[in-house]
């Protein structure tokens, strides 16, 4: 039986994601795939002088996959791509199950996500954006 | 006709898990101890290299798995014992026919026709013999409930169309393919018929001479079988043409610096060392399944399904994939629930401990077909009862309300 990982934050981001949208102003964009489902999804992002300024999310997923992405985007958004990488090597941590306290207190909501560390099937769904995020800045910066 | 074998507790799985409901049974269904106990007695008191040693052991060995081909040649009324061929499972014996008889009688503009419901182990191959030899592969498409007509299949039928691979019962769908009718017509076309049975011959009787398929592939895992054997059935005059698929030991006749000669059929297909321990476990799941009888089978089955399909039908949000009617579903339902991914689905059952599939059931292109993309797939088998399907069934109703939906 599997811990729930539904909890409040994540039904909230999955049901009214703030960044579920096209970015008509976004400088780069990234197709990621999840191949065990199929599902697929699209991250823009706008980068300008160095900070990513804005970003969004578009295609269908799971509710895990859903949420994580807007999350990310929450916690990116206003920060250099360097920044938004190190959130990324602490999101890989967090779900190989090998966070410390302090650096879970660095990525806020996407803590959320934490018990996925149990769910073996779901990691991918839970790290499709970051993955999509990491390829999207080594490509772009 | 023995009802004790309905009953789950013939099934070892479920004294670990007891409280488990498992509703997986297309993926692969559960093995009764009488299964189980004799491939472990192969192992402890009949093992050894079958068809070559000369040695007592050895004919034991070799006269156990001859006696599990003999099972399985009359399970599915098979002329010969030299028509059925051991492999691992139906994708084996689908990649088997695609191979030997594909790359041998398919050629640059001939047409490889295959359903749309098709899995991908019948339609992956196809695909890449298409690819490697210039042929064209067309789909034979469905409607909506999964039917396919005896109209639309003689409309896609071409003079180069050399063989037409279908599922007698879709993964998807759960329904049954009116295989006689299409064999006639692709007889009556000059084309081949590979039918995967991978679905119907755990769930209900299936005779090949009275279908009248030129294949028939099937896997051992979901009909009560230890994974890791299958079965290709092949007409002899078919088989008995076609060039090896693997080689290997066990599988030639002679052998020079040049050339060699193979053996006789079947072991033509059967390079190694085979599975003996499961082509025996598959025979006594074969005689598993005849003393319980299909028409037992069968009446349980449709019993639980019109059960789960009538409540399903009373539940808001939730959408069956296929016939709206019972009857076309042979434990099969696949189904979607508004606004919730199938992923998240299978995770509030499995919270619940109730084993369900979700995703595209290697069936993309069906799913491209359907506009969905992906669902959640619950199937049963004779050993579910009716308190698996009340608690599917509740299960069911709270999933909206549990991903954070007001109803």
């Amino acid at each position: 039986m599997t811990t729930n990982i539904y909890n409040e934050v994540l039904l909230d981001h999955n049901l009214h994601p703030l960044h579920l949208h096209e970015l008509p102003c976004a400088t780069c964009s990234n197709e990621g795939l999840n191949p065990t489902c199929g599902d697929s999804l699209t991250l823009h992002l706008n980068i300008e002088n160095g900070v990513i300024t804005d970003g969004s999310f578009t295609g269908v997923g799971c509710a895990i996959s859903q949420a994580s992405t807007d999350i990310m985007l929450d916690l990116i958004i206003g920060r250099t791509p360097q920044e938004a990488k190190h959130l990324g090597h602490l999101f890989g941590k967090m779900i190989g199950g090998e966070i410390t306290d302090d650096e879970l207190e660095e990525l806020e909501e996407a803590g959320a996500l934490q018990n996925i560390s149990k769910m073996p099937a779901r990691v991918k769904c839970a790290t499709l954006g970051w993955k999509t995020l990491e390829k999207l800045l080594d490509e772009n910066t | 006709m023995n009802e004790n074998l309905l009953s789950k507790t013939n099934f070892p799985v479920f004294e670990v898990y007891n409280n488990l409901v498992y509703l997986d049974n297309s993926a692969t269904q559960q093995k009764p101890k009488q299964v189980l106990d004799r491939a472990e007695k192969y192992y402890r008191e009949e093992n050894a290299n079958p068809l070559r040693g000369l040695y007592d052991l050895s004919v034991k060995a070799t006269d156990a798995y001859e006696n599990a081909r003999v099972t399985v040649q009359k399970f599915i009324g098979a002329k010969s014992n030299r028509e059925i061929v051991f492999t691992r499972n139906a994708t084996e014996s689908l990649n088997l026919v695609a191979y030997s008889w594909g790359r041998a009688n398919i050629g640059e503009g001939d047409e490889i026709l295959v359903a749309i419901s098709e899995h991908h182990s019948d339609l992956l191959p196809w695909q890449l013999l298409a690819k490697e030899k210039g042929a064209a592969l067309k789909y034979l498409d469905c409607d909506i409930s999964g039917e396919y007509t005896v109209d639309a299949l003689k409309n896609a039928l071409t003079p180069q169309t050399k063989v037409f691979a279908i599922a007698q019962i879709s993964n998807v769908f759960g329904r049954v393919n009116p295989i006689k009718e299409f064999a006639e017509i692709c007889h009556a076309n000059g084309t081949v018929i590979v039918c995967d049975g991978a679905q119907s011959v755990p769930h209900i009787p299936v005779d090949v001479q009275q279908l009248g398929v030129d294949f028939l592939s099937f896997s051992g895992h979901k009909m009560l079988a230890p994974m890791g054997i299958g079965v290709l059935y092949g007409r002899e005059e078919l088989l008995d043409k076609m060039p090896p698929f693997l080689s290997g030991g066990e599988m030639i006749e002679y052998v020079t610096r040049e050339g060699a000669t193979y053996a006789e059929l079947p072991h033509k297909f059967e390079a190694g060392t085979v599975n003996v321990g499961g082509a025996v476990g598959l025979a006594a799941a074969i005689d598993y399944i005849n003393e319980l009888g299909f028409e037992l089978i069968e009446k349980r089955e449709n019993e639980l399904t019109e059960l789960a399909f009538g409540e399903m039908k009373k539940i808001p949000h939730v959408n069956i994939i296929g016939a709206d009617n019972a009857a076309d579903h042979h434990g099969i339902l696949t189904f979607t629930i508004d606004g919730v991914h199938p992923h998240d689905i299978a995770a509030v059952f499995d919270s619940e401990n109730i084993a369900i599939r979700a995703g595209h059931h290697c069936a993309q292109p069906l799913h491209q077909h359907l506009s969905v993309q992906s669902t959640a797939r619950m199937s049963l088998a004779f050993y579910n009862d009716e308190q698996d399907i009340r608690r599917f069934i509740e299960t069911l109703k709270t999933v909206r309300r549990r991903m954070g939906y007001d109803d």
